[in-house]
């Protein structure tokens, strides 16, 4: 027997292939919907692993540093080197903000988490875990190191606030959760690109200090400056990364870190929890929610134009039954045709996808079993699709092909 | 039920005696066909004519066991396929097997060409493929559209996708074909040539042909027909002029 499913389409391929385009790129975007949503859950988890840390350890009753605020001493990892079971214990401080790049006629900005590490410290937490180009920061101030995907160079001047860095290394998929390129320099700049205030702020606190009584003694010189010297400065950072030694627990160690510092530690999995479940989840949500849209505009599309072709061909369905064609022959040719429908509109997808998703500004994972997932999807969608079709074709009468 | 009762002495051929069709019920109940008696003999080509509304198209829908008669026989070569009710349970089967049909449109699939539209019948009965072409092929040359073999339907003529028409309706050797209004879209010297062929294809295939027709030009060329009105038909001779 031959395929009237396969003729029909070979019939009226332009018809088919233009649907099956138009299909095929909703069902590229799609499978580009659930590549932002698996990308933004690998840039999680390439924060986690890149920073190298095996605990986080943060301010009290905050779920810092990623999804919360979060303030500690900067001193706090000094007693928590001491403790048992850690190896290594860094400072860190992250702040996403504008940054920009100078060298050119036109100074570009993009937006970059701006993360202050110790200088020098190749090898400890929350380090750059490797370079591509350049070297780590060694000196203590207006140097970075850069994300690629910032699109600065070796050498580049970078400005953050009002101080402008050189960037001396560049480094690879280094991101935040939200996807925004990471960009390294010293500590203590960082803790001051954090808390800079503009220059008529800070002569403003002066004189307002130099007018308290209290501070500002004629039997006691040098108190004023020294007040208004811990009045410029900042001794916080947002967490201590710290690793662990080999084959210790990171619960154990983490919970004297709890107990006697009073601080929050959260292992690599708990911080993944929050990452996934707290910080990335209502985009999640968001994601979810467009590809069920996307799923049943899909599945109306292919009910719509197997429908609509299943009524262009009602006399010749008549013809086929008044002359012995049996019910479920028709029905499968129906069904052939829409499964077709979606395997061209598949093909296109994901095609479609891979080639523009490295355009996306944000990382687009495209996985290869939400591809197969999506082909059941389709392939389901246009079974379901059909279904209207086939009803049509079932309640033609033969009797139509006959006149009167 | 699916063993036709056998009767008369032919295996080819229609009979059909005093059959009904009334649609509706009680008090809007229409009689469409009242008493309507034929008997077709194997190779012979009838002309069934009557005004609009005489009950024709009811007649070729019973004829073709798409809707169910009242009342009455109908009897097809030695079986009896209605009596009262069908004596037969796979009505697509019967269609598919015993009866051809030629439409006033030819309804070529268009998606087929012209080889698969006649080879389409005996695949469908389960007829292998390249044996299904073969026979198609034969019909086609038989009715000189064999060099159209390979063709779209919509590459034809109109004569020519007429005479794929009658191919299609010959493929599985019916004892009997209904011809619907055949001959309505073509001209007077491509009517004449379908009665033709449709008479040659009867005498060749020894089968009963029904050619219900309005058509002034071919009526003439029957030399039986009958006359349907307000449901009941009427054997009347032809002239039987310009067929042979």
């Amino acid at each position: 027997m031959i395929s009237l499913a396969g003729r029909d389409i070979a019939h009226a391929w332009g018809k088919f292939v233009l649907t099956g385009i138009g299909l095929g790129l909703l069902i590229g975007v799609t499978l580009t919907m659930a590549g932002v949503y698996r990308g933004m859950v690998d840039d999680a988890k390439a924060l986690l692993d890149n920073s190298g840390a095996d605990l986080w350890v943060v301010q009290q009753d905050t779920q810092g540093p990623y999804a919360e605020a979060s303030s500690l001493s900067d001193d706090t990892y000094r007693s928590i080197l001491g403790m048992a079971g850690v190896a290594r214990a860094a400072n860190v401080t992250y702040l996403t903000m504008q940054v920009s790049g100078l060298g050119n006629d036109k100074p570009r900005e993009i937006r970059a988490m701006v993360v202050g590490i110790t200088p020098d410290g190749a090898g400890h937490p929350g380090q750059p875990a490797y370079l591509v180009a350049g070297r780590q920061l060694t000196r203590s101030h207006y140097e970075a190191v850069a994300d690629i995907a910032t699109g600065f160079a070796l050498g580049q001047q970078i400005r953050i606030r009002r101080n402008d860095y050189t960037v001396v290394g560049l480094t690879r998929r280094m991101v935040s959760s939200g996807g925004d390129p990471m960009v390294f320099i010293p500590i203590k700049d960082a803790q001051q690109a954090q808390f800079l205030k503009d220059n008529d702020a800070i002569l403003r606190q002066r004189e307002r200090t130099a007018q308290n009584p209290l501070l500002n003694r004629p039997g006691v010189p040098g108190l004023l400056d020294a007040v208004i010297a811990s009045q410029s400065s900042n001794n916080s950072v947002n967490a201590v990364l710290v690793q662990i030694d080999a084959g210790a627990d990171p619960q154990s160690v983490a919970e004297p870190i709890r107990r006697w510092k009073r601080l929050s530690v959260y292992t690599r999995e708990q911080m993944h929890g929050i990452l996934i479940e707290k910080l990335i989840a209502t985009a999640a949500r968001q994601i979810a929610m467009f590809l069920v849209i996307l799923a049943v505009v899909s599945a109306a599309i292919v009910a719509f134009i197997i429908y609509t072709l299943t009524l262009g061909k009602i006399r010749e369905i008549a013809v086929l039954k008044l002359i012995g064609t049996r019910n479920r022959t028709i029905a499968s040719m129906i069904l052939q045709q829409a499964v077709a429908l979606g395997l061209i509109g598949f093909i296109v997808g994901k095609v479609s996808a891979t080639f523009w998703a490295p355009i996306f500004p944000k990382y687009v994972l495209l996985e290869t079993g939400d591809a197969l997932r999506g082909f059941v999807a389709v392939v389901i969608i246009c079974v379901l699709a059909s279904i209207l079709a086939i009803r049509a074709a079932l309640k033609v009468d033969p009797a139509e092909a006959i006149g009167g | 039920m699916d063993k036709p009762v056998h009767a008369g002495s032919q295996d080819r051929g229609i009979r059909i005696e005093g059959l009904r069709k009334v649609y509706g019920h009680g008090d809007t109940a229409v009689e469409a066909l009242k008493d309507v008696n034929m008997v077709v003999a194997p190779g012979e080509v009838v002309g069934l004519v009557g005004p609009s509304g005489s009950g024709k198209s009811t007649l070729l829908k019973c004829l073709g066991a798409v809707i169910e008669p009242t009342s009455g026989r109908m009897i097809l070569g030695r079986d009896v396929i209605y009596h009262q009710r069908w004596m037969i349970s796979d009505l697509r089967a019967l269609r598919r097997d015993k009866i051809g049909f030629v439409f006033q449109a030819p309804y070529l699939i268009p998606f087929l060409d012209v080889t698969d539209n006649v080879a389409l019948l005996p695949m469908l009965a389960g007829v292998p493929n390249a044996h299904a072409r073969k026979r198609a092929v034969e019909l086609l040359t038989a009715l000189d559209v064999q060099h159209r073999a390979r063709a779209m339907p919509s590459q034809l003529s109109g004569g020519e996708q007429q005479r794929v028409s009658i191919a299609r309706g010959l493929v599985n050797r019916p004892p009997v074909i209904l011809a619907d209004e055949p001959t309505a879209p073509l001209d007077s010297g491509r009517a004449l040539a379908v009665i033709r062929i449709l008479n040659q294809m009867a005498r060749q295939f020894d089968t009963a042909i029904i050619v219900v027709t309005h058509d002034e030009k071919i009526i003439p060329t029957f030399k039986r027909i009958y006359h349907i009105r307000d449901g009941v038909t009427h054997d009347e001779p032809g002239e039987g002029r310009g067929i042979d």
